[in-house]
């Protein structure tokens, strides 16, 4: 499967990583963890809100409205908008999408941004409303959610290539340990595989430490091009690669691989690297056996090598294969959509110097990847990004 | 592997009953195609016309080639199982307060993977197992995973349980205790493991062979209860209505009349009077207790059974007025179905082509026997279903309605049975 046709993301930039502090629940809406997002791009950015001409918005919490009422509720008036219903995809997907609209001229400030709020009933009532099937052919078996079905894979996932709940312990204690210096994590209390094997059960064989937080809040980031971000005098990072994939491996009939392992070789020949010369990887975690199979699906090795690949590496900040730098969705907490874009905004802050105190050392090189919509037994929305500091060539 | 259900305790009359809840019953309108099946007991699935592909979850197109001729079709339930999870977290009160629960991931032998309730007699994965359906306590249709071949006490399953209406350890009023039918449906009952069965007679002088022997029995109790009387109806729901877990109504009138073979009202108002506002009068006194007892332990209040007639689907001339109240009859069924789906009450309707009674003397065979209408009660009962055809006429009538109503409307109608 060659794409050497495809053109590259020379000459765009992703600038300006923006978050809106999380909280467990909010009495906002959706409207205005956004809209709080894009204050901040602004701000940080300097430029002037009409500078903004290209939006893309994800979110599960907007309803009625979409980004559309977004742009008439937060007063902008873009020449390229997007909505992207992806979930744990959009932010891989967002600026894929928008470095194409910025190299055509399309756009030339696109704000990409995530937001959810979370009611105290919120996530149930999104749950049995999430997709036809899963109103169909999941939510009636139990309602347990995405606990449920990531419970399945799990288990078949241990059973097939002798995965222990250790295993999952060590990316879980690790990415702990990497959120104790992030300020907006939910979850800044030292963990130890003590205390993530003791943890009470949630679905067989899915621990409470397994599991993301749902909470509120929302992310974003700026793209131009590298033009504009010098004369702004904004940091950025280098899109090298991108790719996204859905309902990858439909035959399938459980998943035991994601669509990250269909499209690898074309993402890493876009940017002319190896999964060698990757410093640090943010990895959508919404289960650590989706980070697991993403050790083997991006080639860090083989698969079914996901356990002793854990077993052998260190995946703290100052580890051997630096893994989800802020601590991911299992120790910062999952704002809805915005856990989407929490590994694409660690990245461009790592990869710009804007990460103090948690900063992996002269990184040069990000790997972002994506996943979304448990719509039936599996999410379907994958993706990547090979993101370069912005001197980096 | 499943547990013997030994008899529920007496309940504590302190504490307080609780009010049913219901599994999630939101469906897309395809997906109703499975709980239509399931109805009547059948496991469908969408098939493509054009290229065979199995499809799961429903759909409004084939998955294969774009086609939109889906058929549900029956189908095999034999599958493997590849995962599975017990739950101990659940967003739904209905599973919160039936924790742990288990579930399955099964692959079909014929193609799609399905999402099931696991019974606990499943074996554990990966291993083989059939895939069966379902109603579940909101009505709606719902995979289980089930063994290979029936292990002991399965009926008695808890996951199974919640599904059914078995009448082990169950109370049950049958309206009409006094016919042949009747006496057969309370032995049915009693045989089924019933706790107590109510058996409805509305005129004692009347002493029908074999009532001495159903009255022998230690579970039954004769009861006086006329249909045609709201006082009657009344005053035996006062003393045990709050008890009654499972209400069969097979009390009728069948008078073999069409119109112009009789002059007058009166014997159409007759079978009016019992086979709808009968039902009418019952399910005002009965239906209310029944829905307040939908959650009580787990013999709970569960289940509605009507004895319709095949003939209520379409009119038999020479039983015309009979049809018609049947007819009838089954359209309050409906509303009545509709009226205790919420606090989980199954309404169960049987449809018998003529059965073997005074009534169908002059009826050629083949007839069905009142033992049989019995077992079919007791099997719709344990299998959960909502809609029975029971015996060959049964079943061919309603092969012939389905095809086409209006083609069976002229048959019946040049004196075509």
């Amino acid at each position: 499967m060659t794409r050497s046709s495809r053109k590259g993301y020379d000459g765009v930039a992703v600038a300006v990583p923006v978050t809106v502090p999380y909280v467990r629940y909010s009495t906002h809406g959706a409207h205005w963890f956004i809209g709080r997002a894009l204050a901040e791009l602004v701000r940080e950015s300097g430029i002037d809100k009409d500078d903004i001409d290209g939006l893309c918005v994800s979110s599960f919490t907007l309803a009625p409205d979409t980004a559309v009422g977004l742009t008439q509720h937060l007063g902008l008036n873009p020449r390229w908008l997007d909505h992207l219903p992806m979930g744990g995809a959009s932010g891989v997907v967002a600026v894929r999408r928008a470095a194409r609209a910025i190299q055509a001229g399309d756009a030339d400030m696109i704000a990409c941004v995530a937001g959810d709020t979370n009611h105290v009933d919120s996530f149930r009532q999104t749950l049995g409303s999430f997709s036809l099937f899963a109103r169909d052919a999941t939510y009636p078996y139990g309602s347990g959610g995405p606990n449920a079905m990531f419970a399945f894979i799990t288990a078949h996932y241990m059973r097939t290539y002798g995965a222990q709940r250790e295993d999952f312990g060590r990316i879980c204690v690790a990415q702990r340990e990497n959120a104790l210096a992030t300020p907006y994590a939910m979850f800044r209390k030292p963990l130890t595989l003590d205390e993530y094997i003791a943890a009470r059960v949630i679905a067989e064989p899915i621990h409470l430490f397994d599991c993301v937080m749902p909470c509120a809040g929302a992310e974003g980031v700026l793209l131009m091009s590298e033009a504009r971000a010098r004369d702004l005098n904004l940091p950025f990072a280098r899109l090298l690669a991108a790719t996204e994939r859905h309902n990858a491996y439909r035959e399938d009939p459980i998943m035991i691989r994601g669509g990250w392992a269909m499209d690898r070789d074309d993402l890493y020949a876009q940017a002319g690297i190896k999964p060698d010369d990757i410093d640090l990887v943010q990895f959508y975690d919404d289960y650590p056996v989706i980070v697991m199979m993403q050790y083997e699906d991006l080639g860090f090795c083989e698969k079914g090598e996901g356990p002793a690949f854990v077993r052998s590496r260190t995946l703290t900040r100052e580890g051997s294969l630096p893994t989800n730098t802020s601590g991911g969705q299992l120790s910062v907490g999952q704002a809805g959509a915005a856990g989407g874009y929490l590994g694409l905004v660690e990245a461009v802050r790592q990869l710009t110097g804007q990460a103090p105190g948690r900063a992996v050392p002269d990184a040069k090189l990000g790997l972002v990847s994506g996943f979304g919509m448990v719509t039936y037994d599996r999410c379907v929305c994958t993706g990547a990004l090979i993101l370069g500091r912005g001197d980096s060539r | 592997m499943t547990k013997q259900m030994t008899r529920p305790k007496r309940k504590n009359p302190v504490l307080r009953t609780r009010l049913p809840t219901l599994p999630p019953w939101g469906r897309s309108r395809v997906a109703l195609g499975l709980t239509a099946a399931a109805a009547i007991g059948r496991f469908e699935l969408q098939q493509c016309a054009d290229c065979a592909a199995i499809q799961y979850p429903p759909r409004e197109a084939c998955h294969v080639c774009l086609s939109a001729r889906l058929q549900w079709k029956p189908q095999s339930g034999a599958g493997r199982l590849l995962s599975e999870t017990v739950l101990h977290h659940s967003n739904d009160l209905f599973f919160r307060e039936r924790l742990p629960w288990r579930l399955g991931l099964v692959q079909l032998d014929v193609g799609p993977t399905l999402m099931v309730h696991l019974l606990d007699c499943a074996p554990a994965a990966p291993a083989r197992v059939n895939v069966d359906v379902r109603l579940d306590r909101a009505g709606q249709a719902v995979l289980l995973g089930v063994p290979e071949t029936e292990t002991e006490h399965m009926a008695e399953d808890r996951v199974l349980r919640e599904m059914t209406c078995d009448p082990k350890f169950r109370k049950a009023l049958v309206t009409d205790g006094k016919t042949a039918v009747g006496q057969a449906i309370v032995k049915a009952l009693v045989n089924a493991g019933a706790d107590i069965v109510w058996a409805g007679h509305a005129e004692p002088w009347k002493k029908l062979p074999g009532l001495d022997g159903i009255t022998a029995l230690p579970q039954v109790t004769l009861v006086p209860l006329d249909l045609t009387s709201a006082k009657s109806v009344s005053e035996l729901a006062g003393e045990v209505a709050g008890k009654v877990d499972i209400v069969i109504n097979n009390a009728e009138v069948h008078r073999t009349y069409g119109i112009s073979a009789r002059r007058g009202a009166d014997a159409a108002r007759a079978e009016m009077d019992i086979n709808y506002f009968g039902l009418l009068r019952l399910a005002q006194e009965f239906g209310p207790a029944l829905k307040g007892r939908g959650a009580d332990g787990p013999a709970s209040a569960v289940a509605w059974v009507n004895l319709l007639s095949i003939y209520a689907l379409s009119n038999y001339p020479p039983h015309g007025t009979y049809s018609a109240s049947k007819a009838a009859a089954l359209s309050l069924a409906q509303c009545l179905r509709a009226e205790m789906r919420p606090a989980g009450i199954r309404v169960i309707n049987l449809f018998p082509g003529p059965i073997d009674d005074d009534w169908n003397q002059l009826l050629p065979p083949p007839k069905i026997a009142p033992a049989s209408v019995a077992q079919a009660i007791v099997k719709a009962l344990r299998d959960g279903v909502e809609d029975v055809y029971p015996g060959d006429v049964a079943q061919e009538w309603l092969a012939r309605w389905r095809e086409n109503p209006k083609v069976l409307e002229r048959e019946l109608a040049a004196g075509g049975s």
